[in-house]
């Protein structure tokens, strides 16, 4: 029994050690974000790599899960005769909840996995130390400039998800099933507010893309480096983002709507 | 941002790096216990002990990036352990290290390494910074390797142009962290003629950690010998082989035994086989 509870104790100490030092790795990567005031280009380079090279498969799932939206929503709503609602239940979705949800979740699996990878490796191969011992700040040189990257680039990711998912949702709707594209438009245009919704919907976008790039880049930094560690802290990123993501969406709905 | 320093001496001149009462444990091992290390100006010094005594976390610890437990370490005059971030940086450009693994920034080229320091820390114009990086890479062998990546460079290579990083912005001092592992004859000869002859030429103070005995013994002026966590015996080559010490002979003869045992601390190994029982029938 003391061996359970010693163990239990040990485990809780770890737990709250390692929040603790996410916390103070956070107040240090906030701290050099100014410094990209001075060097725009490593900006530009990491929201290449981590916005840019992430649409592909963004738009692709926004396009998909738009589609089987409206396909879902129209086998429903024609029960009740109000098939011309379709528009305002994919818009909504998408805008509120999948759009932000959805992206996070790629981003997450895409993105973050590669920024805690290549932060890990470089923490194995000794370029973090190399550049410590050149008197370059790791935090100014590779963590805030993929911090920034990802938060910018999550919420405008998120956009176009829920931009191409509404095209979606009228490939199938309008013109596979006959819903009146008038109806479509102008059902989804009254239904959907700017600021209550695209915009909370932004928020979220934010939120999340603060979160996942903070876990990415601390589980990188934070790895055992060996080739066994990196691969637990990529997963550690997946599997933590994700739920963050999930917990502080249901938080985040409850305060917006 | 000045920072005054005050030149230390010790029978073998001046000394640059000052080590006194250095203690450092990694969680319930203590790797050292009141080291005192003087590492002369101007000299090639090189550390040589068994592999875990804490040779390379040394380096660590004299470049700042562990700070001991207890004791101190004065590099140029200035107590490393207490600098603020900024001042350690300051002291960091002076200081040059080669890493085991060369370290150099897989997205940049071997050109781009070599020119990485100029350009956080100059605004040197362009055609300089490309002069000063093409020298220092013809110093090293690589002015045809310069556009190529670090993945297509061979483990001495890397570690060549690790070097050339290392020196581009002229420091006072050097550290090369086991440079001779993994080099093949030649790669070795160049190497080792390079640390000598940079040594003298650019009048630097050289720190070597290696396991390679004779290599290290050729090039080094003074040699420092630790084993678990204190000095063992420090001297030139020659005075190291003229040693009394059987622990020095075993170390530096390779000798299984002696005062230094092959296996790590264990049970009794027929204990550990038979198991208790069988052992006391």
């Amino acid at each position: 029994m003391s061996d359970f509870l010693q163990r239990f104790g040990h485990f809780w100490i770890a737990i709250v050690e390692r929040l603790g030092r996410a916390t103070l790795f956070l107040f240090q990567l906030l701290g050099a974000l100014f410094s990209l005031v001075k060097r725009p280009a490593l900006l530009i380079k990491q929201l290449h790599a981590s916005g840019v090279m992430t649409l592909s498969i963004v738009l692709v799932s926004g396009l998909f899960v738009g589609m089987v939206l409206a396909l879902q929503a129209y086998n429903t709503l024609i029960d009740f005769g109000q098939e011309n609602r379709v528009g305002t239940l994919v818009a909504l979705t998408l805008v509120r909840e999948l759009g932000p949800v959805v992206t996070g979740l790629l981003f997450a699996g895409r993105a973050g996995s590669a920024m805690t990878a290549e932060i890990g490796l470089m923490k194995a191969t000794e370029q973090l130390s190399g550049l410590e011992m050149m008197a370059v700040d790791p935090f100014k040189r590779v963590f805030a400039p993929r911090f920034l990257a990802g938060f910018i680039a999550l919420p405008m990711l998120a956009a176009m998800f829920s931009a191409v998912g509404v095209l979606g949702g009228h490939l199938i709707g309008v013109e596979v099933l006959g819903v009146d594209a008038g109806a479509y438009w102008s059902q989804m245009q009254n239904s959907v507010s700017f600021v209550h919704d695209v915009c909370n919907g932004l928020i979220k976008g934010l939120v999340f893309g603060f979160v996942v790039c903070w876990i990415s880049i601390f589980e990188g930094a934070d790895c055992i480096p060996t080739s066994e560690g990196v691969s637990s802290a990529t997963t550690r990123t997946v599997v933590y983002s994700s739920l963050a993501i999930l917990g502080l969406d249901f938080l985040l709905t409850a305060v917006m709507f | 941002m000045r920072m005054t320093s005050t030149i230390a001496m010790s029978e073998d001149g001046p000394t640059l790096v000052q080590i006194r009462d250095l203690h450092f444990s990694r969680g319930n091992k203590a790797i050292f216990r009141g080291l005192d290390v003087d590492i002369p100006r101007g000299k090639v010094t090189t550390i040589l002990g068994p592999s875990g005594t804490g040779k390379t976390t040394l380096l660590k610890m004299i470049g700042g990036q562990l700070k001991p437990s207890q004791g101190s370490i004065t590099v140029d005059g200035l107590n490393v352990g207490k600098l603020k971030r900024g001042q350690l940086y300051e002291l960091r450009k002076r200081m040059g290290m080669l890493f085991q693994s060369g370290a150099l920034l897989t997205d940049l080229s071997v050109f781009e390494n070599v020119a990485y320091p100029l350009r956080e820390h100059t605004d040197m114009p362009e055609a300089l910074i490309s002069h000063l990086v093409l020298m220092r890479l013809h110093a090293v062998g690589l002015r045809g390797a310069r556009d190529l990546s670090p993945s297509e460079l061979s483990g001495g290579m890397a570690r060549r142009a690790a070097l050339a990083r290392a020196l581009v912005f002229d420091p006072m001092m050097i550290m090369y962290d086991e440079p001779f592992t993994g080099q093949d004859p030649i790669s070795m000869g160049v190497l080792l003629e390079l640390i000598s002859t940079v040594n003298k030429a650019l009048g630097l103070t050289s720190l070597m950690v290696s396991h390679d005995l004779e290599e290290a013994m050729s090039i080094s002026d003074y040699l420092v010998i630790i084993s678990e966590g204190v000095v063992v015996e420090t001297g030139s080559a020659e005075a190291l082989r003229a040693s009394s010490s059987e622990w020095v002979q075993q170390f530096l003869q390779g000798k299984p035994d002696g005062p230094v045992p092959f296996q790590a601390a264990a049970p009794d190994y027929e204990t550990e086989l038979l198991g208790e029982s069988r052992v006391s029938r």
